[in-house]
């Protein structure tokens, strides 16, 4: 029977150390809403949606209440838009039809961010996919809650160099469209490379088309947590360090294992998988570059930061895996600048650059996370950063990321402020060395050999 | 169902037990197993109760004990047993 000290020790872990489930997303499939009148295609998608997820946030409540546990995101994914909209939507300006469509739907279900205005491009572009890629700026500008991801790449096909030189455009396109509000439309936009299909997190949420109908899909989080198990553990030797990781992911993760199999059985429907992540917010004590200072070092970013998250990630993993059925999403750690105290800091001491990060990324669960640059960046500049960061995925086989706010009127030395879960940031320093002759040069990078590893 | 745990947690008082067990005893949640202790001048008690006799609704039971514990001072918390053995009990 379960004892005072071990309930003790969870309720702490909630009240004091911020534990909670990050998000439980449900995914659905639109394929079945597909049309050639964008009418009865925009019809059908807000019927879809709002009929699946109509008592999700009331679900997700409940179990807030009766677990006492906090869920802090209730979210949608669905299938990407470039393959429901194909045969209805002509034009950039159809498929901004349809972002506003989700948008509602959005709203109507009360969930605060719906994943999945996307298109997977990694080999080629369709005509449709491409309409799509071109209404992002106009689509995150006009709605609220709609995230866009475009996946250029891919460990099996190599990277699209035209997606990337595209997508570099449509990141500074879309800061232009919203620099009213610090060019927030960029917060909501991902590059991705080998995009996994049952991502619960956004923006690079999307319900891939290897889902079923419709599935939730549960992220953990628990940074604080972590740190508060590794104060216990200073001066210990690594072995240590990792074991009191490990047993600590474990308990987080059941948490968010339980909350998955309560949703998936209010809501009937079934379970997908919990994304094993260390998500942090922008809160005091939520912080995963908190958890790399625990370990020793005087600040994130300071060297011995790549082993020490190395060895944060894999751990979480390796205790997260045997107290979930099913693992899946991005699961490791997240390293966004913005939504992080600890890595807003290190950047202003000094202690963290964008190349830095760039190394980071090699072994953490996804990628280049919420780093303001100076708005005067080139496009060029950000399709460079996009390559280097797709190609670390393609050849490592892991997911990799990039989401860059341009903030248009900025510079380096200045501050931006999102607001939210999303944070604030400093302007960072980028290379200033051009590349465009690179990036223009159109076509494909071959798929990487998978012998000879070196 | 499963069973749920009652932790409440604050500074000592005369009748803190009598006034949840009233409460549980009202609205026929029956208590199973106590445990208590007092460390420097502060009441810890878990509670194991069954609530499958009580007709008032799960929330609005987390909410009366909540509201309860702000009357007299201390935090009562009510959950599901099964937050706690999942994250304890392989």
């Amino acid at each position: 029977m379960i004892n005072i000290l071990e309930v003790n020790e969870t309720n702490k872990m909630i009240e004091q150390e911020r534990l909670d489930v990050r998000t439980i997303t449900l995914g659905i499939s639109l394929l079945d809403c597909c049309d050639a009148d964008l009418d009865a295609l925009n019809r059908n998608i807000y019927e879809k949606i709002t009929r699946l997820a109509r008592d999700l946030v009331s679900t997700g409540r409940e179990i807030e209440i009766e677990y006492g546990i906090p869920i802090v995101n209730k979210r949608i994914s669905v299938t990407p838009i470039a393959l429901v909209g194909g045969r209805a939507c002509r034009s950039p300006e159809d498929f901004v039809e349809v972002a506003k469509t989700l948008d509602r739907a959005a709203r109507d279900t009360g969930v605060n961010f719906l994943g999945g205005y996307s298109a997977i491009v990694s080999k080629g572009m369709t005509p449709t996919e491409e309409a799509l890629i071109r209404s992002i700026p106009a689509a995150l500008a006009s709605t609220e809650r709609v995230c866009s991801s475009v996946n250029i790449g891919s460990t099996k096909t190599g990277i699209n160099m035209d997606a990337v030189k595209l997508m570099g455009e449509i990141v500074r396109e879309t800061a232009e469209a919203t620099k009213e509000h610090n060019s927030i439309g960029c917060t909501k936009l991902v590059v991705l490379c080998n995009a996994p299909d049952d991502n619960p997190f956004m923006a690079g949420a999307f319900h891939g088309v290897s889902e079923a109908d419709a599935v939730i899909n549960v992220g953990v989080s628990g940074p604080g947590v972590i740190k508060h198990a590794l104060e216990g553990a200073r001066g210990e030797n690594f072995e240590v360090l990792c074991e009191t990781v490990k047993k600590t992911a474990f308990k987080v993760t059941r948490a968010g294992q339980l909350v998955a199999q309560e949703a998936s059985e209010r809501l009937g429907i079934p379970f997908g998988i919990v994304d094993l992540s260390l998500a942090p917010t922008p809160s005091v004590g939520d912080s995963v570059a908190g958890i790399l200072e625990e370990m020793g070092l005087e600040s994130a970013g300071a060297p011995g930061t790549t082993a020490a998250l190395a060895l944060l990630t894999d751990q979480v993993k390796k205790g997260g895996i045997m107290a979930s059925s099913f693992v899946g999403g991005l699961s490791g750690a997240f390293i966004p600048v913005s939504e992080d105290q600890g890595m807003i800091d290190a950047v202003n001491r000094g202690a963290l650059t964008i190349e830095k990060l760039e190394a980071m990324t090699c072994v953490c669960s996804v990628g280049l996370d919420m780093i303001a640059i100076p708005g005067n960046t080139p496009a060029s500049t950000i399709s460079g950063i996009i390559a280097d960061e797709a190609a670390i995925g393609m050849i490592n086989q892991k997911t990799t990321a990039v989401r860059l706010i341009p903030v248009i009127g900025k510079d380096v030395g200045e501050t931006v402020e999102f607001g939210g879960l999303l944070g604030h940031a400093p302007i960072q320093q980028i290379n200033r060395f051009g590349c465009a002759d690179f990036i223009n040069r159109g076509g494909r990078i071959p798929a990487p050999i998978h012998s000879f590893k070196n | 169902m499963s069973k749920t745990i009652i932790t409440v947690v604050g500074k000592d008082a005369v009748g803190i037990i009598a006034k949840v067990c009233t409460y549980l005893a009202d609205n026929q949640v029956n208590v199973e197993d106590i445990s208590q202790t007092i460390v420097q001048g502060y009441f810890n008690m878990m509670m194991i109760v069954d609530t499958s006799r009580s007709s008032k609704p799960y929330a609005e039971m987390v909410t009366e004990l909540d509201d309860l514990g702000d009357a007299i001072g201390v935090r009562i918390r009510c959950q599901r047993e099964d937050i706690f053995t999942k994250m304890h009990r392989i």
